[in-house]
């Protein structure tokens, strides 16, 4: 209502929300609401083609990194999207952190692929946000490919050196120590032995794991010697 | 270079090469076997009233009964007769905002949703669909469409400066996820169905 109450208005739009012809304009219509609250439409669809006379209509297309993303061939698809929130709703991470957990206007998994196109060292921590569960890819009326478009932000994240050193040192250690299976045993065994003997050396603030939780009590074996105690048993 | 100018030129850069125009599947605009009932159906489950008239039925009663006996009703309709709209209204329609009963003719309406598609020759004033605190709109039972695809083929190369889709009354659920009708427009809509 108010935008024929004022004598100017003014409209804001991404360069990538046009369409062909206003015969598709049903088919987005549909997508939208149904999407968005499961209406069958929404309740106002207002076809603006001309401002009354004496008064003003102004559109401002809105790039803001969208040609950029045009040209990432791996992300492009994003820009499909119609702002419709399905994969908010049914996005496992969103529906426990909420919107302001994202830093950035658009949340829940499309605001994941979107605001690291816009930049990428500041929002370097949203694609790892996911489980990758899939369930976005899936409710998507408009078919972005968002869990792999998360998995792809990652890589390139990581390749344009915005991943922390914590988790570089971490995953080489991880991976020296899974490439051997004699030092992988030996450093079980260590690990459950330090446990027992000192628990304070894993239980304390240094560990980010602790903050929220008790560490669990240190098994006996590791699971491969218990199988190969069990399995002869039976 | 103009803004305008720098970022014609970067989505160019950036083009992804051609496509052909896409092609709406036949399955979405098939018709329906009773358009009419899936109209009023949609409707009703949307928050809408719908009230049958029949030819021998007097449209000016029936519209008034539907809202208690009052003829306290702006009509812009061409059917029937109530308050008129008059110069100043139109030219300030901020003067509206007291409004409570405003009724207008709808060019169809869609049964795929429950839509009824009016212009400027329907409502006059733009801010009167949505100024008023109860929307009354006549609608004959010929001009109801299956699909929005029939619905866009029938608005085709039309010429309006403002067209509305309404499907009725204004609604939220913003807060708590709990249903509000009557949110930033009419509080009811009614639909007076011609047979």
């Amino acid at each position: 209502m108010g935008t024929h109450l004022a004598d100017v208005h003014i409209a804001c739009m991404g360069i990538e929300k046009l369409i062909p012809k206003r015969d598709h304009l049903g088919v987005f219509l549909r997508l939208l609401a149904r999407s968005a609250t499961g209406q069958p439409v929404t309740t106002y669809n207002s076809h603006f083609s001309k401002p009354l006379p004496g008064r003003e209509i102004h559109i401002v297309f809105v790039d803001n990194g969208r040609s950029i993303q045009l040209g990432r061939e791996d992300f492009r698809n994003s820009l499909k999207c119609i702002r419709c929130g399905t994969c908010m709703n049914t996005c496992p991470v969103y529906r426990r952190s909420g919107g302001h957990s994202y830093r950035y206007a658009l949340s829940g998994p499309i605001g994941s692929i979107l605001a690291p196109n816009l930049d990428m060292k500041k929002y370097a921590d949203l694609p790892f946000a996911s489980t990758l569960c899939g369930s976005c890819t899936n409710v998507c009326p408009v078919k972005i490919d968002i869990h792999d478009q998360l998995y792809k932000w990652r890589q390139e994240i990581v390749k344009q050196g915005y991943g922390t050193t914590s988790k570089t040192v971490a995953m080489k250690g991880v991976a020296f120590v899974l490439g051997s299976p004699v030092l992988y045993r030996f450093a079980g065994k260590m690990a459950r032995w330090v446990m027992r003997v000192a628990p304070g050396l894993a239980a304390n603030k240094m560990n980010p794991w602790y903050k929220q939780r008790e560490m669990p009590a240190p098994p006996k074996d590791s699971f491969g010697e218990w199988y190969a105690k069990n399995r002869k048993k039976s | 270079m103009s803004s305008r100018q720098s970022i014609l030129a970067a989505v160019k850069r950036s083009q992804p090469g051609k496509a052909n125009e896409p092609i709406i599947p036949a399955a979405l605009s098939e018709p329906f076997a009773d358009a009419v009932s899936n109209f009023c159906t949609v409707l009703t489950g949307i928050g809408g009233r719908v009230t049958p008239v029949y030819e021998s039925d007097n449209l000016q009663q029936i519209i008034s009964d539907a809202f208690n006996g009052t003829t306290d009703i702006l009509s812009v309709s061409e059917h029937v007769s109530f308050q008129t709209l008059n110069t100043t209204a139109a030219e300030n329609p901020q003067g509206l905002s007291e409004l409570e009963i405003a009724l207008m003719d709808a060019q169809f309406g869609v049964a795929e949703n429950g839509a009824v598609w009016l212009t400027e020759a329907q409502y006059k004033v733009r801010a009167l669909p949505f100024i008023c605190s109860h929307l009354a709109v006549i609608l004959h039972i010929k001009n109801i469409v299956s699909t929005m695809q029939d619905a866009y083929q029938r608005i085709g190369d039309a010429a309006y400066g403002f067209g509305l889709f309404i499907a009725g009354p204004s609604k939220t659920a913003d807060i708590e996820q709990s249903l509000v009708l009557g949110a930033h427009g009419p509080k009811t809509m009614t639909i007076f169905l011609m047979h």
